[in-house]
């Protein structure tokens, strides 16, 4: 039996009295795509930035790639991970951000190489080969040599893909990549999205794009204060949602969308 | 135009004075290049650079130690910019100068030991006066620069897997230099003049040379202005040098205009 990639059991997490998570089960398995939908506030960015331990959990536990995240058990207690340690788990997992965050200081190509060559310490000449071909991957060979500044959200977005793919990523995060963008933008970078699925890559997408998870996601999972309300294949949660939140959520998306 | 012909009328008017007052301009002149007061600028150049390196790394360090999570270590850099901002820079280079009325020797006890008044020479005091109440200055400088700095540069340098010192060094600290870099050149610009006060010490700089001069011959004021003219030469050219940084630092903020 294959493991799963992303296996969350009863993750709790709290900022202040505000509870963000409540007791969130889910596994991910390697070469699924999982969107996560749901109004703001719901949890799903959360969850994701979880994973990537950019937040701690305060219950339950996490593994990604079978490996327990952000603690150790040592004689039957659990010790906190070191930041090294909590670095070296994070390279299993690429995350692109809503905002992009690339390195305004770098370009394109340098944003791709930076990775590569100062974490996994790799030769800058091979670092770069590559960095080219991924950019290449994502329809920007003609841009590699601009900041992020004079790049647009959506090409913006690509390079932060490619930044993510170089650290050769088992499982991609992906926080709501379309929201910041302007709606001509979104295409593209939802293109590159679907290749990066139909390439194997494992996916949890947080996202609005029902389109996308529809006809991308293996499953979607709809969240609402905290709590995971329902998970299933797309049609049956697009068309046939069994939960009323998550019938009522569609409704006001769609009628957005009209 | 009523303004700009008074205030024209008024820069004559100072000039003619000074051209006209009781100044020896040619003893001015003569001293110009006089070998004591070239010495004299070179120590000023050296000791401002000497502590404007100890002064940066005092302060980087300082600025990372304020964002650590060990509290312990932000306790110490507010105690330390607290301390050295909270005193005049000329007493705490007294103080220095003075150690030795303090601790007549020090070393390792059991290893070495030496007389302080050898070890600490008015350039040593100079340096570590200068530098360390530099440091405090630009620890608060260094500090605004990395808080101008994006939350999610941290979060994309840590999503690439880097550690948090690894993303000070290429991610924070470039795009700190941004906006850290022309206050750091204002403190660099001061300090050349700051530097000035170690003359009280008996440290060699310009400003002391000069002195040494007129003590002797009593053209005080034409010293005095050798000593201006070498300060506002040396001043021009580190302000032409500041703006090169911003320039280099500016990456990928000025977009295509810049080349």
């Amino acid at each position: 039996m294959t493991q799963p990639i992303v296996s969350a059991l009863k993750v709790g997490k709290s900022f202040g009295p505000h509870p963000a998570l409540i007791e969130v089960t889910l596994d991910v398995m390697p070469g699924e795509v999982v969107c996560i939908i749901g109004p703001s506030g719901s949890g799903k960015t959360t969850f994701l930035r979880c994973v990537n331990q950019l937040e701690r959990i305060d219950a339950g536990a996490l593994w990604v790639d079978g490996e327990l995240t952000g603690y150790r058990h040592v004689g039957g207690a659990l010790h906190s991970l070191s930041e090294a340690e909590i670095a070296r788990q994070r390279r299993v997992t690429g995350m692109v951000f809503q905002r992009f965050n690339l390195f305004p200081h770098m370009t394109a190509l340098q944003n791709v190489m930076e990775g590569p060559v100062y974490v996994l310490k790799r030769p800058p000449a091979e670092a770069r080969a590559e960095a080219s071909r991924l950019l290449g991957r994502v329809g920007l060979a003609h841009k590699m040599e601009a900041y992020p500044a004079e790049l647009s959200g959506g090409q913006q977005q690509r390079v932060a893909i490619a930044r993510s793919l170089a650290m050769h990523p088992k499982l991609m995060l992906f926080d709501e990549p379309t929201s910041a963008l302007d709606p001509e933008l979104v295409g593209e970078v939802l293109q590159v999205m679907r290749d990066l699925a139909s390439s194997g890559m494992t996916m949890l997408v947080v996202t609005h794009e029902l389109g996308f998870a529809r006809d991308v996601g293996h499953r979607v999972v709809f969240m609402d204060q905290g709590r995971i309300v329902e998970i299933g294949a797309p049609a049956e949660i697009m068309n046939a949602p069994k939960e009323p939140r998550t019938r009522n959520f569609l409704r006001t998306i769609l009628r957005g969308e009209a | 135009m009523v303004a700009v012909a008074l205030i024209l009328a008024f820069a004559a008017f100072i000039v003619v004075s000074f051209a006209r007052g009781q100044i020896d301009w040619t003893t001015t002149g003569e001293y110009f290049a006089w070998p004591t007061v070239m010495r004299g600028l070179v120590n000023t150049i050296w000791i401002s650079v000497a502590s404007m390196v100890l002064g940066i790394v005092l302060g980087v360090a300082c600025a990372v130690a304020r964002g650590s999570p060990n509290p312990v270590l932000r306790a110490v850099a507010i105690f330390y910019a607290w301390f050295f901002r909270g005193t005049p820079v000329i007493l705490q280079l007294l103080i220095w100068f003075n150690l030795a009325l303090v601790f007549p020797h020090i070393g390792i006890p059991g290893l070495w030991q030496e007389r302080t008044v050898y070890i600490i020479t008015p350039a040593f005091a100079a340096l570590v006066g200068l530098g360390l109440n530099e440091g405090a200055y630009i620890s608060e400088i260094v500090r605004a620069g990395m808080l101008s700095v994006d939350r999610g540069q941290f979060e994309a340098a840590k999503s690439i897997g880097m550690s948090y010192f690894l993303s000070l060094r290429r991610i924070i600290m470039p795009q700190a230099m941004r906006v850290v870099i022309p206050p750091l050149g204002n403190e660099f610009i001061g300090l050349l003049k700051t530097s000035s006060l170690a003359s009280i010490i008996g440290f060699s700089d310009l400003l002391r040379n000069a002195q040494d001069i007129y003590y002797n011959n009593a053209k005080v004021i034409e010293l005095l202005m050798v000593a201006g003219f070498w300060y506002l030469a040396v001043v021009s050219v580190a302000s032409i040098g500041q703006m090169g940084l911003e320039r280099r630092f500016g990456r990928g903020y000025a977009s295509t205009a810049r080349r």
